[in-house]
């Protein structure tokens, strides 16, 4: 078990220690998220005030749509020079590798979303500290159920001709689900007089998918990486 | 075994189809939405044999990745085509409910709404077949267990999403005499969606034995 | 730092392996047999299989028929334990460039829970001759010290079976005679070791076997006359044998 974690430890600050030499990856999605929402600012405010609920779509949009860029750079560098099979070659159990290519992402989709979040609450007014850790809660398990799924998918369109294509084809409609959770919770959370028992159920629901979804990625990773 | 077992699905299904006209002919006729009702004994029987082809479509998924069965893999294919066929018959007969129920071609109806993800997911796993080029089968087969995965989680949160909405319409409750025919329905398309499993399982082997003869030829050479 | 339980093995037995896809097949009934201490040179035209049989070989991709037996084990059977005893030096190099080379190495020997890590890590510079460049990133590196380091990271955990897809790319004149002077060592050490080359000239005096591979099919090249002779009388007879028809 330790030598599972040590492994998913050396995935990760590889991640970083690459990500900082040239930071190309935070920087490209922070812009990418950042002009997501400026995309959709201009289709949802009227007459200077936003759509009725907008806020939450375009957090989650965003979110969505920088962490299917983030997942085709990650492992676009893994294909790179072949350095994927160099990793599976390594004598360790695989969900590891996949655990640690998680992890590299979900900290980058931390930093993504702090910018983003505190954007959209700016230009959208939507109430962000009246219950932050209900906010927290629902971004963290939404991020790593879309995650969770994303990591798995791009690791094994790796070694496919139209990657860059399929990886939205295939993932977008699997994560449905937690874009209609982390909307829906999102946005009762947002209204003037939250009904935090209905937020407390989609928080719930996002928990149980990610348990499902995270134990079915680690389950199927080393079959599905096998050529 | 598929072999026998073909003969004796497509004769169940020939059954059904022979009988379900008449039933659906003698049922009586629904006050309110009139002979448009009678879209329900297609609609609901064509989700049923999609939610069917999915569950097969997982099971053979599981067997195909962690067994290396090949004719899992052949099976998972002929299930994700038959639930794309059968999705498409719920999609269409939905909104022509819809419409006389609603007034509106396309509502937010939670099932509407599941039902176009879960047929995005299937469209999405035969493109990977398609476009993923070679070894492409055990990736498939990977998505394979995800969309069937997906079910409830598709069910619970587009429900609770609808829910949380004002509901526009009311689904008119059916009384016994309604519940025949549907079964019947019901019935005649799994058995169908069972025969053409098994003819397109059927197909993709033989395929399979073709490239095999292909292969031996050349190495004959 | 715990090692996953030691496994070795003296041989490396393929038979039958063949692997198509749909109806282009990679390898047809593939049958080889590599013993420790011995150097054997795998050469043949592009898109003959090479890689494939390295990849079968290396447990990262299954054959679609036959199997691979490491003495008594097989890559299903031992997964784990049987990748610790094989080094791939894939034609792609697998480093990461935007890190050091040391850090590339350091990589590595943590993923092969090696122990005396820096040690490792500065014997195998001094080996690449690098040293002096070890704390540069690897992207500024010509081809010829990447192939070096590459190699190097392949052979880190010393594995007992060495699967090298052309190592002599991009290397220059005294490079090819340290890297030719390492594996007779590793020879002398008892590894096994699989040399894929287009370099027939430069293996010459090296290989103890040559096995050609040709559309997916693999022969043993003769024993006689220079490689680059053999292998024309080989290509020769079998076209022949084709009638050209495939050729």
């Amino acid at each position: 078990m330790t030598r599972f974690l040590q492994v998913v430890w050396l995935v990760v600050r590889k991640d970083l220690r690459v990500e900082s030499r040239n930071k190309e990856m935070l920087v490209t999605t922070l812009f990418f998220a950042v002009s997501c929402v400026m995309v959709f600012a201009f289709a949802f405010v009227r007459g200077g005030r936003a759509v009725d609920g907008a806020a939450a779509g375009v957090l989650w949009i965003a979110v969505a749509f920088a962490g299917t860029l983030a997942l085709g750079r990650a492992f676009e560098r893994e294909r790179y020079q072949d350095a994927l099979r160099g990793l599976l070659l390594a004598p360790v159990d695989r969900p590891a590798i996949y655990l640690g290519k998680l992890s590299g992402l979900l900290l980058l989709l931390a930093v993504v979303e702090l910018v983003v979040v505190l954007m959209v609450a700016l230009m959208f007014q939507a109430p962000l500290f009246e219950h932050p850790f209900r906010m927290l809660a629902l971004l963290a398990l939404g991020t790593l159920g879309f995650a969770s799924v994303g990591t798995l998918f791009s690791a094994m369109l790796v070694r496919t001709r139209s990657r860059a294509v399929l990886l939205p084809v295939l993932l977008y409609p699997v994560t449905i689900p937690v874009l209609i959770m982390g909307v829906s919770g999102t946005n009762v959370l947002w209204q003037p007089e939250p009904d935090l028992a209905m937020v407390q159920l989609w928080t719930s629901l996002l928990l149980f998918f990610d348990a499902v979804f995270l134990t079915l990625a680690l389950w199927t990773f080393e079959p599905v990486m096998t050529e | 075994m598929t072999r026998r077992l073909f003969p004796v699905l497509a004769g169940l299904s020939l059954l059904f189809f022979v009988g379900a006209p008449v039933l659906i002919v003698r049922a009586p006729y629904e006050s309110t939405m009139g002979l448009v009702q009678k879209i329900f004994y297609f609609h609901f029987a064509g989700w049923m044999a999609m939610f069917l082809a999915i569950f097969v479509l997982g099971i053979a998924s599981i067997i195909f990745l962690f067994r290396r069965i090949r004719s899992a893999d052949q099976l998972a294919v002929a299930a994700a085509e038959q639930a794309v066929i059968f999705g498409l018959i719920g999609l269409i007969t939905g909104p022509l409910w819809g419409v006389k129920a609603w007034g509106v071609w396309w509502q937010w109806d939670a099932r509407l709404t599941m039902a176009v993800i879960l047929e995005l997911i299937l469209v999405a796993y035969l493109l990977l077949r398609q476009y993923g080029g070679p070894g492409s089968d055990r990736l498939a087969a990977g998505l394979g267990i995800f969309a069937m995965a997906n079910v409830p989680f598709l069910y619970i949160s587009t429900e609770i999403w609808r829910t949380v909405h004002p509901r526009t319409s009311v689904v008119p409750t059916l009384p016994v005499d309604f519940g025949l025919p549907l079964w019947w329905s019901v019935a005649g398309f799994v058995v169908i969606c069972l025969a053409m499993l098994s003819a397109r399982r059927r197909l993709e082997e033989q395929r399979a034995t073709l490239d095999e003869l292909y292969l031996a030829l050349e190495d004959e050479a | 730092m715990p090692r996953p339980s030691h496994l070795d093995f003296d041989q490396v037995v393929a038979s039958g392996v063949s692997r198509s896809y749909g109806r282009r097949r990679a390898l047809r009934h593939v049958s080889l047999c590599c013993r420790g201490g011995e150097i054997v040179g795998l050469v043949g035209p592009n898109g003959a299989g090479k890689s494939t049989l390295l990849g079968v070989l290396s447990t990262l991709a299954e054959p679609s028929f036959g199997e691979v037996r490491y003495g008594k084990w097989t890559a299903r059977g031992a997964g784990t334990r049987l990748r610790a005893q094989i080094g791939f030096l894939s034609h792609e190099l697998q480093l990461y460039p935007e890190l050091t080379a040391r850090e590339n190495l350091a990589f590595f020997a943590g993923m092969y829970g090696l122990d005396k890590v820096d040690a490792r890590v500065e014997a195998a510079l001094e080996t690449a001759a690098l040293s002096d460049r070890a704390d540069d990133v690897v992207e500024g590196f010509s081809r010829g010290m990447r192939q070096r380091l590459a190699l190097e990271r392949a052979l880190l955990h010393t594995p007992r079976l060495v699967l090298l897809d052309e190592p002599f790319t991009g290397l220059d004149e005294s490079a090819v005679a340290a890297l030719m002077h390492r594996l007779s060592l590793l020879r002398t050490d008892g590894r096994i070791v699989l040399v894929v080359t287009h370099d027939l000239d430069t293996v010459d005096g090296l290989l103890d076997r040559a096995l050609m591979l040709r559309h997916g099919r693999i022969r043993e090249l003769p024993a006689t006359g220079t490689l680059r002779e053999r292998y024309r009388v080989e290509v020769q007879e079998a076209s022949s044998k084709l009638g050209g028809v495939s050729a």
